[in-house]
């Protein structure tokens, strides 16, 4: 008669267990490897890697195995794992112009040194179903294509937006304390903030909510005039420079994404017009992330530009404490747990409402 | 190492093993410190919400994480530990957080108030009165209690820093002059030592009275919104009011069906679909206690076993 919330451990359990097997599904299908998943669902890997804050190709994909491919709950295990580690050191800046290139394309100049590098992309897929995909066939044809490009380009490439600098008709993104870099994992986010605060927030917020308020900022909400200075992806070297040596050790590589807008300014009383600049920037393979956040970021440099501010992806407080999908899919999906202690009071409350209204009536009625 | 080892015997009643490759409690010392730092500046401004960083934790966010963090830099392996969600030890996320402290600490764990060292709670406070040197945790999921009424959180702390709390009275007074009587019903402001107004996190506004000068240590934490504030022992804690409609807490026109109290907040739970009622304390620790000891309820006792067994679970 009384069926409650109050189901205690055994249930916890039996759904854990539950869960264990839906997960697995159906057991002559063989079981999926994490190889598999780091090899062949590259682009979520990527996507957990970047949200999840932490560059760990294996780990990701185990993340993603033991989230049923749920890739907003593998990016809570992975942070819930990575608040656990220990920091050994800082790196320098990674230096994107060294740039071991897989992918490079500027939408700004038709050629330029170094090239145009399609590299690996869907841009120019037609979207129709490969049904050759369903069975295994698929990999001879792959075989083929490997052949063809597997190596990225080697020698470094410039950077589009340096080559305009040297015209001095964008500004230059060069920040005048690089020591102080604040760390929004380690302290909370104040508002209003500063940009290195702020770009760290925008790599971790969810691809989807950036994506959507950078596409607001395109249909006017607070629009920039933004043109693809550069996209490219690659590998860099990560360096540290222990304090104990003295000097630089290249400890790996990573890739990433770098992505960057350029935006037109029309000038201020003190600041003659030029271009200016939006960045964004992920683990691995994130183009969609790397521009809506370069976009983001450019939108909310508008007070620092003295333009006006009336659009959501303006809005530093509304746009950086509602990206992370972590805080977000907690607090939405905590309205799950029992609440009847509020609901009760609410009740209560409710009732004492009406009984006063339906009095009133009452009265009024018999006069 | 060595605390876990002496640890052991006591997790093995539990039938649950200890979480490997973790420090006590989860956080590493560095954090935790970090933590009682900020609760330490919280208990010195009673009511005000002092930033922390709070991480990420194994359990969700919105889902009692700031609570989590503070137990964790708090606990030590002489604690003993109490964890309710709803007034009730039972609940699923009580029983997900208590498993969490019992298998990243191997500390005790009771459901009986007084026993208790630590009380991580949601939404209650317990009908036993708290003593001195017991410390209750409150998870809060909105700290700023001005929220609803101003969202922005540049604004909000500086209508803090000048005691700027018009807009708070102004809606009190608006409840009032629509309805008669103020129209909250949970997470009801209070004054902190006469300072800084702040949330008492969504408890019913019955357990409001229970903060005032209570001489047990009130700590709040919210992990999504990395904010900690306390309210030390013995503190004045007032909720809001004015001198001709003072506040008041909730009514029931009946007892528990099970312990017969008349004093403690009650549950209602739907026993048909032909409206058909009953009301049982939320407060579970409380109302078996009373059983114990011989109170009586109006149900006959073969429908009060079978309810208490569904609400324990088993």
């Amino acid at each position: 008669m009384y069926v409650a919330v109050k189901g205690g451990e055994k249930a916890i359990l039996n759904a854990h267990e539950l869960l264990a097997e839906k997960r697995r599904g159906d057991l002559s299908v063989p079981e999926l490897t994490v190889e598999q998943i780091e090899n062949q669902l590259p682009l979520a890997v990527n996507r957990v890697m970047t949200e999840g804050s932490l560059y760990d190709p294996e780990l990701a994909a185990l993340a993603i195995k033991q989230a049923s491919g749920d890739l907003i709950e593998a990016i809570f295990l992975l942070r819930a794992f990575r608040t656990t580690l220990t920091r050994l050191g800082v790196s320098l800046p990674i230096d994107t112009s060294q740039m071991t290139l897989w992918r490079r394309i500027s939408a700004t100049f038709k050629d330029l040194p170094g090239g145009q590098i399609l590299g690996p992309t869907y841009d120019y897929t037609h979207r129709l179903l490969d049904f050759s995909l369903i069975s295994d066939s698929g990999d001879r044809e792959n075989d083929r294509v490997r052949e063809i490009t597997s190596t990225p380009l080697k020698e470094a490439v410039p950077r589009v937006l340096d080559l305009l600098n040297r015209e001095g008709l964008i500004e230059t993104a060069a920040s005048e304390d690089k020591r102080n870099v604040g760390d929004l994992t380690l302290h909370p986010l104040q508002i209003p903030t500063n940009r290195d605060l702020r770009l760290q927030n925008l790599a971790r917020g969810d691809e989807g909510f950036l994506l959507g308020l950078a596409y607001s900022t395109q249909r006017g909400f607070g629009y920039n005039h933004p043109f693809v200075g550069e996209i490219r992806f690659g590998e860099v070297a990560v360096e540290i420079n222990p304090e104990e040596l003295g000097f630089l050790i290249e400890i790996g590589e990573i890739t990433v994404t770098e992505c960057q807008m350029i935006n037109q300014f029309k000038g201020s009383a003190t600041q003659p017009p030029c271009f200016t600049r939006g960045y964004g920037l992920t683990f691995g393979h994130c183009e969609r992330k790397a521009m809506a956040m370069a976009l983001l970021d450019r939108s909310l440099r508008c007070h620092e530009l003295g333009e006006t501010v009336d659009s959501p992806a303006q809005d530093e407080e509304f746009v950086l404490m509602h990206n992370d999908n972590v805080q977000a899919s907690g607090f939405v999906e905590h309205l799950k747990l029992p609440h009847y202690v509020d609901f009760q009071a609410e009740l209560t409350l409710v009732r004492n409402l009406r009984s006063g209204v339906q009095q009133e009536k009452a009265e009024e009625e018999g006069k | 190492m060595r605390k876990q080892l002496v640890l052991q015997p006591r997790i093995k009643e539990t039938g649950l093993q200890l979480i490997k490759g973790y420090n006590f409690a989860y956080l590493d010392e560095g954090t935790k410190r970090m933590i009682r730092r900020a609760i330490l500046k919280a208990v010195a401004v009673p009511g005000h919400q002092v930033p922390f960083g709070s991480r990420e934790m194994p359990l969700p966010l919105g889902w009692g994480t700031g609570g989590i963090q503070i137990t964790a830099s708090l606990i030590g392996p002489d604690d003993i530990l109490k964890v309710i969600d709803q007034g009730s030890d039972d609940t699923t996320n009580a029983v997900s957080i208590r498993r969490f402290f019992t298998q990243t600490t191997g500390v005790r764990s009771t459901e009986k108030t007084w026993m208790a060292t630590l009380i991580q709670t949601r939404h209650r406070i317990p009908e036993t009165p708290l003593r001195a040197g017991q410390i209750i945790i409150f998870q809060v999921p909105i700290p700023e209690p001005l929220r609803f009424l101003e969202p922005r959180e540049t604004e909000t702390r500086k209508m803090h820093g000048l005691s700027e709390y018009g807009v708070m009275y102004i809606k009190l007074y608006e409840d009032i002059s629509i309805h008669g009587h103020i129209a909250t019903a949970y997470m009801y402001p209070v004054m902190v030592h006469n300072r800084y107004v702040a949330s008492p996190s969504p408890i019913p506004r019955f357990d409001n009275t229970k903060m005032n000068r209570m001489p047990a240590l009130q700590l709040f934490g919210a992990g999504r919104e990395k904010r900690i504030y306390a309210i030390p022992p013995y503190t004045t804690v007032k909720s809001l009011d004015f001198e001709d409609h003072p506040f008041e807490i909730e009514k029931w026109d009946h007892c528990c069906a099970l312990c017969g109290s008349g004093e403690s907040y009650l549950d209602e739970i739907v026993t048909d679909d032909q409206g058909g009622r009953l009301f049982v304390c939320s407060d579970t620790d409380y109302c078996q206690e009373r059983r114990a000891v011989g109170h009586k309820g109006s149900l006959p006792d073969a429908v009060k076993m079978a309810i208490t067994r569904v609400k324990r679970g088993d």
